[in-house]
């Protein structure tokens, strides 16, 4: 028997590709490329961001690439023991002359642009740490160092290994410090946000969407919680425990999920009442799916525009806590760090005004990039 | 009749992010001392922003006129510095807006927000302004007015407020009065009040009036002259009279012809009951102090008995805040209530939010918002189909595709159109597409909240005759809730009449509407068919 075909009503799925915008995000994109300033800053922090993730390639102790005996090591990746060349210690110091000149001799090796890691400390530094710039130095400072290096005397500071930023007090290279520096600060900054937003969202968004008598025992919970002081508890806490990299995260984390928790709860609480909320419900659709399909997307305006400014305040408390030495363990590269190095010796200016430049310079791109961002959400937002 | 205000060739243009549409198009029109001049056309057209350019309110940019004078009194508006042009606002020319609601500061005083006119433009302070006040206040209609110079926006209704707004822009006996939309917020009954108010203070104070509206009853009982404004011209302009009688521009005649009419048809009176109610309560507890006593009450609903049949429509009538909606919502279990509520021998009003899932597919809802109701980042083929999701589990893409593209024909929709976003179709389309939600279920039962109230008229005949063909093809029920009783008699067999969460006066429609029983559904008639105003006792102000 011939079944009736009945002709196809819809038309093909559209492709989705990767980069398919909705109409609403295209438009969000546009005014955020709009705000010139935000754009750059955009892509000034996400140049300066992917190069810092690959510092261990920027500024390291070891080579690269090291070619020994037509043997191909990457020493960036694996710890040789020295026995490997020659040697008799566990790990391989590769900046040691006896090693340089051993692989110089079977092979080659590629150092990477700066020849310092976070805590490589310079052993021939012509001063006392801290070490000016090299090039600020004079020819008569650099002359001691260089000749007893190089064997000539008529050596100056070309022949001495460039500390392009000076060095600390402790000897080690700025220039490397602030690159893990501001690699340390932004991926403590980024999870420290993203943690904290997703648990301020889930706490708001529970809050809002309910309502009632959950709502005012969590606003009342948070307006406690809220109350205590943070930093006096890191202070208190530190007295007892050395803080690493993730307990410092997780103390931060215990109050600042509550900055978001108002703006969401205060969205959750106005798009509950929307027309398509009460549709959806109408069809039956379970809370949690109404939650976030419908309710979240609004959140997620107002989200997503205190982003960056809280990105900035994780720097900052992190930042603010190094500078008062209660902050990461010592010898961690920080920023925080340099700024009280640099508070504590004046006479070297480069350290202070190194800490500053790179924590100024990277608030106000992050601060550059919020307010573009907060543009491209921006509904009302002409452009003229 | 010498001339007040005389538009000369205007046109406004927007220009957005490099893109510029003409909102009004070359209008040319004249307003005489004392003359009601009324600008009708559907949303869109241009009217509002026509008269907001007179006083020049727009935003500019984007807003910009490349072509025009707008003559007040021999000053052009257009080209007036800023000094100029701040004394003719407030003073000269005054105006009213739609919304009641938003145009009063909600942290003044009806004394301060009148007060701070006066003072403005008179200099008036003090008991001497305190005397004008009661004065503007006894001239608009407002009860006890010394009583409620203390009164803030919330403390009063709709209607007062927007009595208050009129009183604010009688303040200093402007010469032209510009009322956009002054009613269309209210009320039939108020709308009736307030129509009546204007008309009557017109007289007194023989001040010109430009009434912007897309109610052409309103236009009728009001107006002198009328420009039919559509897509940013004027297409026919005359005395209210000759347009109406004799239409010239085949616009004007389909304005005027888009009227709800006919009936739906007649059901068999022995169908079987789908969804009844008895003595349905919802009241909303009001609790006061520190141990949260309830000390009363808010009877939304109270007491209300219906019986909904298949393949028929009830119609529910009354004021706003009288609990049509609240009705409605509870039938549907989308509020909590007291009362059985019964769906096809099953008792639904107790079922958990779970239980209640496998009847939601048989009970839709359509709001009154097309705008509101449909989430701007959803296509309109996830849009429909999102009941689906939850309703027919493991269906196919492709399946679910196909059942989107046939409630989108159903409703008048090329199924083409599936994967646009809402912000591409007109209100009318949306309000297609948010039918086209509930149709994709087959639900048996539509709880149909407004649906026609945000639209154009032209467009609400269509969602009628949509609605009562859909009705007969699946022989669906309706509980069609509206304040227009036009839409009202044209679409429902068997009518509730409703006033503060009671029913006053029930009955099939035909002899409801031929004799009605109760002192408030008569006012309420001759509000709605009519724009009558009754006395004050039997409704609100």
């Amino acid at each position: 028997m011939d079944a009736v075909v009945s002709p196809r009503l819809a038309p093909p799925l559209p492709r989705k590709g990767l980069f398919r915008l909705s109409p609403i995000n295209e438009r969000r994109f546009a005014n955020f490329r709009a705000n010139r300033r935000g754009y750059w800053s955009f892509w000034i922090f996400m140049v300066l961001f992917l190069l810092c993730l690959c510092a261990e390639f920027i500024a390291n102790d070891k080579p690269i690439l090291v070619s020994y005996k037509g043997e191909i090591l990457m020493p960036v990746f694996h710890d040789y023991p020295e026995e490997k060349f020659g040697g008799f210690l566990a790990k391989t110091d590769y900046r040691d002359p006896v090693i340089a000149k051993e692989i110089a001799d079977h092979g080659w090796a590629l150092w990477p642009p700066v020849r310092f890691g976070s805590s490589t400390i310079n052993l021939d530094l012509p001063t006392a740490a801290p070490s000016a710039p090299t090039w600020l130095l004079k020819e008569e400072q650099c002359r001691a160092v260089a000749t007893r290096k190089t064997g000539r005397a008529d050596a100056g500071c070309k022949d001495l290994e460039k500390n392009w930023l000076g060095t600390d007090d402790g000897g080690r290279d700025v220039l490397a410090r602030i690159i893990y520096g501001f690699r340390i600060s932004v991926l403590f900054g980024l999870l420290l946000a993203a943690i904290s937003s997703v648990i301020g969202i889930l706490a708001g968004a529970i809050q809002g969407y309910f309502g009632g008598r959950i709502d005012l025992y969590f606003q009342r919970f948070i307006e406690i919680w809220s109350a205590i002081p943070s930093l006096y508890l890191l202070m208190i806490l530190s007295n007892f425990f050395q803080p690493s990299f993730m307990t410092l995260l997780g103390i931060l984390l215990l109050f600042s999920w509550v900055a978001l928790v108002h703006v969401v709860r205060a969205e959750f609480l106005r798009a509950r009442n929307f027309d398509y909320v009460r549709a959806a419900k109408a069809l039956g659709l379970s809370d949690a799916t109404i939650m976030v399909k419908h309710v979240l997307p609004n959140a997620m305006v107002a989200t997503l525009t205190f982003l960056p400014f809280i990105l900035n305040g994780s720097i900052t408390t992190l930042t603010s806590l190094d500078f008062l030495g209660f902050g990461l363990p010592p010898g961690s590269p920080s920023l925080g760090e340099l700024l009280l190095q640099g508070k504590s010796n004046i006479a070297a200016p480069w350290l202070g005004l190194t800490g500053f430049a790179v924590i100024a310079i990277m608030l106000s791109l992050l601060i550059f990039i919020g307010e573009a961002v907060r543009d491209a959400f921006d509904p009302r937002k002409t452009f003229n | 009749m010498d001339t007040l205000l005389s538009v000369d060739d205007l046109s406004v243009d927007f220009t957005q992010g490099g893109e510029t549409s003409h909102a009004v198009k070359h209008i040319s029109f004249t307003v005489g001392r004392g003359e009601t001049v009324a600008i009708v056309g559907e949303s869109g057209s241009g009217k509002s922003v026509s008269a907001l350019s007179i006083l020049r309110l727009l935003s500019y940019p984007p807003a910009s006129h490349p072509s025009g004078r707008i003559l007040f009194n021999g000053t052009d508006l257009l080209t007036a510095d800023d000094e100029t042009l701040r004394h003719i606002r407030g003073n000269d020319i005054t105006m009213v807006f739609q919304e009641p609601m938003t145009s009063l500061n909600p942290l003044h005083t009806v004394e301060q927000q009148i007060g701070e006119i006066l003072a403005l433009h008179k200099g008036l302070k003090g008991e001497a302004a305190r005397v004008r006040i009661v004065e503007l206040l006894t001239l608009v209609g407002i009860r006890d007015p010394e009583t409620r110079l203390e009164s803030y926006p919330h403390q009063l209704s709709g209607g007062q407020r927007q009595r208050v707004m009129i009183a604010m822009a009688l303040a200093n006996e402007p010469q032209l009065l510009i009322a956009d939309e002054p009613t269309t917020a209210l009320d039939v009954t108020v709308q009736a009040q307030i129509l009546a108010l204007l008309a009557d203070l017109k007289a007194k104070t023989g001040m010109s009036v430009l009434f912007i509206t897309h109610d052409l009853n309103i236009v009728r009982k009001i107006a002198d002259r009328v420009c039919v404004m559509t897509k940013g011209e004027i297409v026919e302009q005359g005395p209210v009279k000759d347009i109406f009688e004799h239409p010239q521009h085949p616009y004007t005649q389909k304005l005027l012809a888009a009227e709800p009419r006919g009936f739906p048809r007649p059901i068999d009176p022995h169908a079987p009951i789908l969804i009844e109610a008895d003595q349905l309560k919802v009241w909303f507890p009001i609790v006061r102090g520190f141990l949260r006593k309830t000390v009363g009450h808010v009877k939304a609903v109270n007491g209300v008995s219906v019986a909904v049949r298949e393949g028929q429509t009830i119609g529910v009538v009354g004021e706003s805040g009288s609990g049509k909606t609240t009705l409605g919502l509870a039938l549907l279990r989308m509020i909590s209530s007291e009362g059985p509520v019964i769906y096809l021998g099953n008792r639904i009003d107790a079922l958990s939010a779970r239980a209640m899932r496998p009847f939601r597919r048989n009970l839709q809802i359509v709001f009154q918002d097309p705008y509101g109701s449909l989430s701007p980042r959803m296509s309109i083929a996830e849009i429909v189909a999102e009941g689906l999701t939850v309703q027919e589990k493991g269906l196919s893409l492709e399946a679910m595709r196909e059942k989107v593209a046939r409630a989108l024909l159903d409703v008048g929709l090329d199924p083409k159109t599936m994967d646009r976003y809402p912000h591409e179709f007109s209100g009318g389309q949306r309000q297609r597409i948010a039918i086209a939600r509930a149709l994709a279920l087959e639900p048996r039962f539509i709880m149909l909240d407004e649906p026609t109230s945000a639209l154009d008229m032209s467009v609400q005949v269509q969602i009628v005759e949509l609605l009562r063909n859909l009705q007969e093809q699946r022989n669906l029920a309706y509980l069609f809730i509206s304040h227009d009783l036009r839409v009202v008699r044209a679409m429902s067999h068997y009518i509730l009449v409703m006033r503060n969460g009671e029913v006053v006066e029930e009955g099939p429609a035909e002899t409801l509407f031929a004799h009605p029983q109760t002192d408030y559904t008569r006012a309420l008639f001759a509000a709605a068919f009519n724009i009558e105003a009754a006395n004050h006792h039997v409704v609100r102000d």
